[in-house]
């Protein structure tokens, strides 16, 4: 059923004159899978992305697709259908010559293209309004018919580049499980790149984060969650991000200022300690703290407190929220914490 | 446009007396042709059908017949748009989109050029079209002319080419795309207003053009009809009426083109002129 292909990626590296967009990049997409470049803007996805479309030359390094090497090639032996942020839709085509592009290109007969493009239109629910410019339709419709055109040469390989990012917040959602659905049905490869965690845990297989060029964990979205290999993971993976606390660890404990944990198994030496906001918690016993800000999300609220000088954030029920300024304490949970160390590199717990 | 300046009344007035002189002349040109005498902006006697004679007979004069030179306009002007609008468009585009050495200084270059009175290089064109045998034939001044022109022409294109997003080539390359169909396939199609403006322009140029067919044309069997006007000039008679309806003739083309075009060579201002 998949027809995906696997793609690989050899020490992809690519330089913009003295800029070093992507550096020494190492990683492999399973056939049929899909999987999330995530990082803050600039870091290098879309320069990774336009590499294996073939759009950008690497500078070194060598991209595979299956056993075939594909960098040397043009992108239309490539066999990719892709996605960009803008949609990059011909304004000066109807959806319907938009869609059929591709396939005209490759001399499809006039017959078949018609027939494709009407069961691809139909796949993503544009089927009516083929007829129309890209100007005459709605910011989602321009999406569909963007992922239409990728997706009607039946490609091995698809590539989205922040497909969902100029769509508003409740299309977002549906989108998102759309794509999803369409991906697995067809069975394609699929890379999606994304600075939006929560659309990338809730889509990929497998989440690849970057930080200036360089690739810092590659992991399902339970494990990036639960064991983030770095300080940067660690903040840029979960909403709100984890507090980090710089310190030292003792043996069989953390101190920082006046703030000291006692920890079973803790490393040696100066580091960070993280904590989730979701599993710290407002008790009757724990460390005193000071409520700065409460910031009501409807069916919780993020609760910023001031700890032994520390700024630290906390996730709580809406029924439970404390006033501002109210003298609370917080209670460190005894798992669910995160050990690194002064370079930010996670050493503990297993 | 709905919004007008304010006082816009005397705006009008202002404009009117600005274009005053212009609407006289051509006033004038019109009775001119039509009448046997104008004095002043009166006409006199009666209408002078003989004054359009030279539609009919053969020659006028010992001139070849308009419609030679109308012929020879008409394909002149056609000729250098048609180059013009294709050379400066795949110039324009590998400007404005690709790497190459001597990028820079060939785009100065091109400024450069544009700002360069032509007049200045007539002689030197002259010994080249001799050299190359195109010296009073049609050929060779089309090509003069679409040459000099092509500086303005390669930089307003660019200007157009400059606004097309890369996003929309690069697709265009991912869908199957080579180099060469995303110029013609994808990146041209929306260049039309630019092509449109450029292609009236040239043609409104070349169609005024003097200076070029006087220099390098002689037999009459070349002339265009700005030579054939001119030709009235030479005589120790002038027939005003006729002379008069040969400019009539010959500016009317441009009256219908700029009827037409004017919503394209707008574009020129709104469009072309980003570095
Ligand atoms: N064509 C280019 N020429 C020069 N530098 C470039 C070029 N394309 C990208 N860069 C640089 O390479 C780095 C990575 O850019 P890239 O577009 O891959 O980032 P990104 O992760 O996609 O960011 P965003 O989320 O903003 O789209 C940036 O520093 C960028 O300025
Ligand atoms: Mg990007």
């Amino acid at each position: 059923m998949s027809r995906g292909t696997s793609v690989r990626l050899q020490n992809l590296t690519k330089r913009f004159g003295r800029v070093v967009a992507v550096r020494d990049l190492d990683l492999e997409v399973n056939p049929g899978e899909l999987v999330a470049f995530l990082g803050p803007s600039g870091c290098g996805k879309t320069t990774t992305l336009l590499m294996i479309a073939g759009i950008y030359r690497p500078t070194a390094g060598h991209v595979y697709f299956g056993d075939r090497r594909v960098d040397p090639l043009h992108p239309r032996d490539r066999d990719v259908g892709m996605v960009f942020q803008s949609y990059a839709l011909y304004p000066h085509l109807t959806l319907f010559e938009n869609i059929a592009f591709p396939l005209r290109l490759k001399r499809v007969p006039g017959e078949e293209v018609k027939r494709r493009v009407k069961a691809t239109a139909e796949l993503l629910g544009i089927g009516g309004i083929l007829e129309r410019r890209p100007a005459q339709v709605s910011g989602g419709q321009q999406q569909r018919a963007a992922l239409a055109r990728a997706l009607v040469k039946e490609p091995q390989v698809l590539l989205l580049d922040e497909p969902l990012s100029n769509l508003d917040a409740q299309i977002r959602l549906s989108a998102r499980a759309e794509i999803r659905r369409l991906q697995r049905e067809l069975g394609v490869t699929a890379i999606l790149v994304t600075h939006d965690q929560a659309e990338a845990l809730a889509m990929a297989d497998r989440v690849a984060v970057f930080s200036m060029g360089e690739l810092q964990q590659y992991a399902t979205p339970e494990e990036l969650y639960h064991r983030p290999k770095n300080t940067f993971v660690a903040g840029f993976v979960g909403s709100p991000p984890m507090n980090l606390i710089e310190g030292e660890f003792t043996g069989d404990g953390f101190r920082s200022g006046e703030l000291r944990l006692p920890l079973r198994q803790a490393p040696l030496g100066r580091g960070w300690l993280g904590v989730r906001p979701e599993h710290l918690r407002i008790a009757g016993e724990g460390h005193p703290a000071r409520v700065l800000v409460v910031e009501p999300l409807g069916r919780e609220a993020i609760v910023i407190v001031e700890l032994f000088g520390h700024r630290l954030q906390i996730l709580v029920a809406e029924g439970e929220k404390p006033a501002p300024d109210a003298e609370v304490r917080v209670a460190f949970p005894a798992r669910a914490l995160h050990y690194f160390d002064a370079n930010g590199r996670r050493i503990g717990p297993e | 446009m709905p919004l007008l300046p304010r006082n816009w009344p005397l705006w009008l007035v202002v404009l009117f007396l600005i274009t005053l002189p212009i609407g006289a002349g051509i006033l004038w040109l019109v009775l001119t042709a039509l009448y046997n005498q104008v004095h002043g902006l009166v006409p006199m006697g009666k209408l002078a059908p003989q004054n359009w004679r030279f539609l009919f007979e053969g020659s006028v004069g010992g001139r070849p017949s308009i419609w030679v030179a109308l012929k020879n306009s008409a394909v002149f002007a056609a000729a250098v748009a048609t180059l013009e609008v294709l050379i400066a468009s795949m110039a324009a585009y590998a400007i404005s989109r690709m790497k190459f050495p001597l990028r820079t200084p060939y785009l100065g270059m091109i400024l450069t050029l544009h700002a360069f009175p032509a007049v200045s290089l007539l002689i030197a064109i002259y010994y080249i079209l001799r050299l190359l045998g195109l010296f009073d034939t049609l050929i060779g001044v089309i090509l003069v002319k679409a040459s000099l022109d092509l500086p303005l022409g390669i930089w307003l294109m660019k200007g157009f080419f400059d606004q097309l997003s890369w996003d929309m080539e690069m697709a265009a390359l991912v869908d199957g795309a080579s180099r060469w169909t995303v110029f013609w396939r994808v990146a041209l199609p929306l260049v039309r207003p630019g092509i449109l403006a450029l292609g009236t322009f040239a043609l409104l140029s070349a169609w005024g053009e003097f200076i070029l067919p006087f220099t390098f044309i002689v037999s009459a069997k070349s002339w265009t009809l700005a030579l054939y006007m001119q030709s009235f000039m030479k005589e120790a008679f002038v027939d005003y009426g006729l002379m008069a309806a040969v400019g009539l003739f010959y500016a009317l083309p441009v009256f219908l083109l700029f009827l037409f075009g004017q919503r394209y060579l707008l574009n020129i201002y709104s469009g072309g002129v980003k570095g």
